[in-house]
């Protein structure tokens, strides 16, 4: 029963999936002969298509960013604290477009596709993809759909890298880069976790170097540490100690290695869910991206000279407790770009929930978020207001 | 039509060259950045640590990067900015020298404006009445006042001398920042706020 959403959801959604024929370059060398992307989108356009916004997902996300598919989903969307009518986006104002990125497991082109050259799943030959490849399929998405410019560009931790990348391969497509608990590029540590985990996929026996799909299996053990891993990475020591403590399920000690603690319990679950909604080729490609992006690179490791090709305005958020890409690493992104003369501002925030904290709706987060969409949606109805007369 | 300014903002805008790029720490609302912007077609960012100013910078349209300025202004290169302006605050940091020395290397050019303990009414709260003034322009009691620094506009004025600072431009105003032309024969002693252009030693 759709009355039955809360009123400031969007509601029910409907993916849509779109196909491109023309061949995408990737950075690898390869080419991709076509792919799909699914999306979904929430609000309307507007006529003079100045009100559309780009939701970019991070490592385990997808297309269904807000919303539900069917009228007794349990959760709805990744990110539907932040869209909605009334939320910080606002699809009142705003028309909204998510999609699954290349090497996706949700609909998008991927692993788990067809290779049109063989007839079977792509696998391990999927090529790996970058952000720079991704943000080049956005466009063509962009372009399919009329949109010549985006309101904004928004998205959280590898979500926010997109953003970056966005403003500095198509500066003239971007107005507004919203880039939440984000970093410049990866850490050694980033990378050393990344890597734990691709071993934990790459050594479980069911991988078959990738080939799975073929042999009716799939490396549930290793994606389920692969999962264990991370979800430490987003949590905060002080809110697992504040949510979980030294908690015994049993109240005693049992001397065995089942399950004991609370945290091992949420921890395993954690892992348990996540093998059945995701795939780990596709899990090694998104830690790749992760791994490889690095927008300075390409200025001589100079980031002030790759802002310099940015003509959008930024807001950077980050989070006290997030220790994944802490507060240090959104002021990279700030200095570099006070550097470059663009226009910022950034917000840190106080929160116990790490990471994790850019899907939670924080008090002071959600001021600043919602202050700064209004400022854009206020650009939007302008632009309109002048392309009317 | 612009809202009626406060005369301190209209002074310290006379001061800034058209087009200049501009730092201000603790920049509180954005109301000085906005009118600069507005009116001398300035660029730049204002620091502040207090969540809810920053969000009314954002409502503003003006720039505004949240910053602990005890921390010092590391992320800003030398010479990056035509002025870096301290509106209020420097009576409120603790390492007040250090961060006229960061103003005055980030910047070109500062300007500085602090309410003056040396207004008579503190003189003669202080010593006729044996207590810590509580003027308009310092509102709190000694024991949850954010001014951790007080100092007269002779004592400044002494400072930016030992350090070579240049006294460009100084105005004082009275307690609502209003001009009168009697204030500037006796600032130390009627004066209550003072604004300063400095320049680098």
């Amino acid at each position: 029963m759709i009355s039955s959403f809360p009123p400031d959801s969007v509601g029910l959604v409907t993916p849509q999936i779109l196909r491109f024929d023309e061949p995408l370059p990737l950075d690898c060398g390869r080419t991709l002969p076509g792919f799909e992307l699914i999306y979904e989108t929430y609000g309307a356009l507007n006529a003079d298509r100045s009100n559309a916004i780009l939701i970019c997902h991070a490592l385990s996300g997808d297309h269904h960013a807000a919303g539900y598919h069917q009228a007794d989903d349990s959760k709805p969307g990744w990110w539907d604290t932040s869209i909605g009518p009334g939320k910080p986006i606002d699809t009142r104002h705003f028309f909204v477009v998510c999609c699954n990125n290349l090497g996706g497991c949700k609909g998008s082109t991927g692993p788990v596709s067809i290779n049109p050259d063989t007839g079977k799943p792509y696998g391990p030959n999927f090529p790996i993809v970058t952000v720079k490849d991704w943000v080049r399929s956005q466009a063509r998405l962009a372009d399919r759909l009329g949109i010549t410019a985006w309101a904004a560009v928004i998205g959280g931790s590898l979500g926010g890298m997109q953003a970056m990348q966005w403003t500095i391969d198509f500066p003239d497509r971007i107005r507004h880069a919203v880039v939440i608990a984000a970093a410049p590029r990866l850490s050694t540590q980033n990378i050393a976790f990344n890597e734990v985990a691709r071993q934990a996929i790459l050594s479980d026996p069911d991988f078959h170097e990738g080939h799975y799909y073929e042999q009716g299996v799939i490396p549930r053990r290793g994606l389920m540490v692969a999962r264990m891993l991370g979800h430490i990475t987003y949590l905060s020591d002080e809110g697992m100690r504040a949510r979980f403590g030294r908690e015994l399920r049993e109240g005693k000690l049992n001397f065995h290695f089942e399950s004991e603690f609370e945290i091992e319990s949420y921890l395993r679950h954690q892992g348990y869910s996540f093998v059945g909604r995701f795939d780990a080729n596709t899990y090694l490609l998104m830690t790749k991206a992760l791994d490889y992006f690095d927008p300075a690179a390409d200025f001589d490791n100079d980031l002030a000279a790759a802002f310099r090709q940015a003509q959008a305005r930024f807001l950077i958020i980050s989070f006290i407790s997030d220790w994944r890409f802490s507060p240090a690493r959104s002021r990279e992104i700030v200095k570099a770009l006070v550097a470059a003369k663009r226009d910022v501002s950034y917000a840190e925030i106080p929160s116990t929930q790490g990471h994790d904290a850019f899907l939670m709706p924080i008090p002071r987060y959600f001021e600043t978020f919602t202050a700064y969409m209004q400022r854009v949606a206020g650009e939007v109805s302008h632009d309109a207001s002048l392309a009317k007369t | 039509m612009p809202p009626l300014l406060r005369p301190d903002l209209k002074i310290i805008s006379e001061w800034i060259r058209p087009g200049s790029r501009i730092l201000d720490l603790g920049c509180g609302d954005g109301a000085l950045l906005a009118y600069l912007r507005d009116q001398r077609q300035t660029r730049g960012y204002g620091l502040e640590i207090d969540a809810d100013k920053i969000t009314r910078c954002i409502q503003a349209g003006v720039n505004v990067i949240h910053t602990d300025l005890e921390a010092g202004l590391s992320d800003f290169d030398d010479d990056s900015f035509d002025y870096v302006l301290m509106t209020q605050t420097l009576q409120t940091v603790r390492h007040t020298e250090w961060l006229l020395d960061e103003m005055l290397r980030v910047g070109r050019e500062g300007v500085v404006t602090f309410p003056n303990f040396g207004h008579w009414k503190c003189r003669l709260q202080l010593a006729l009445g044996g207590r810590m003034p509580v003027v308009k322009t310092l509102p709190h009691a000694w024991y949850n006042t954010p001014n951790i620094h007080l100092f007269t506009i002779r004592d400044f004025e002494q400072l930016c001398r030992d350090k070579g600072i240049q006294l460009l431009q100084c105005v004082v105003l009275d307690h609502a920042h209003r001009l009168s032309p009697g204030l500037q024969l006796f600032p130390n002693l009627l004066g209550e706020v003072a604004l300063y252009h400095l320049g680098r030693p």
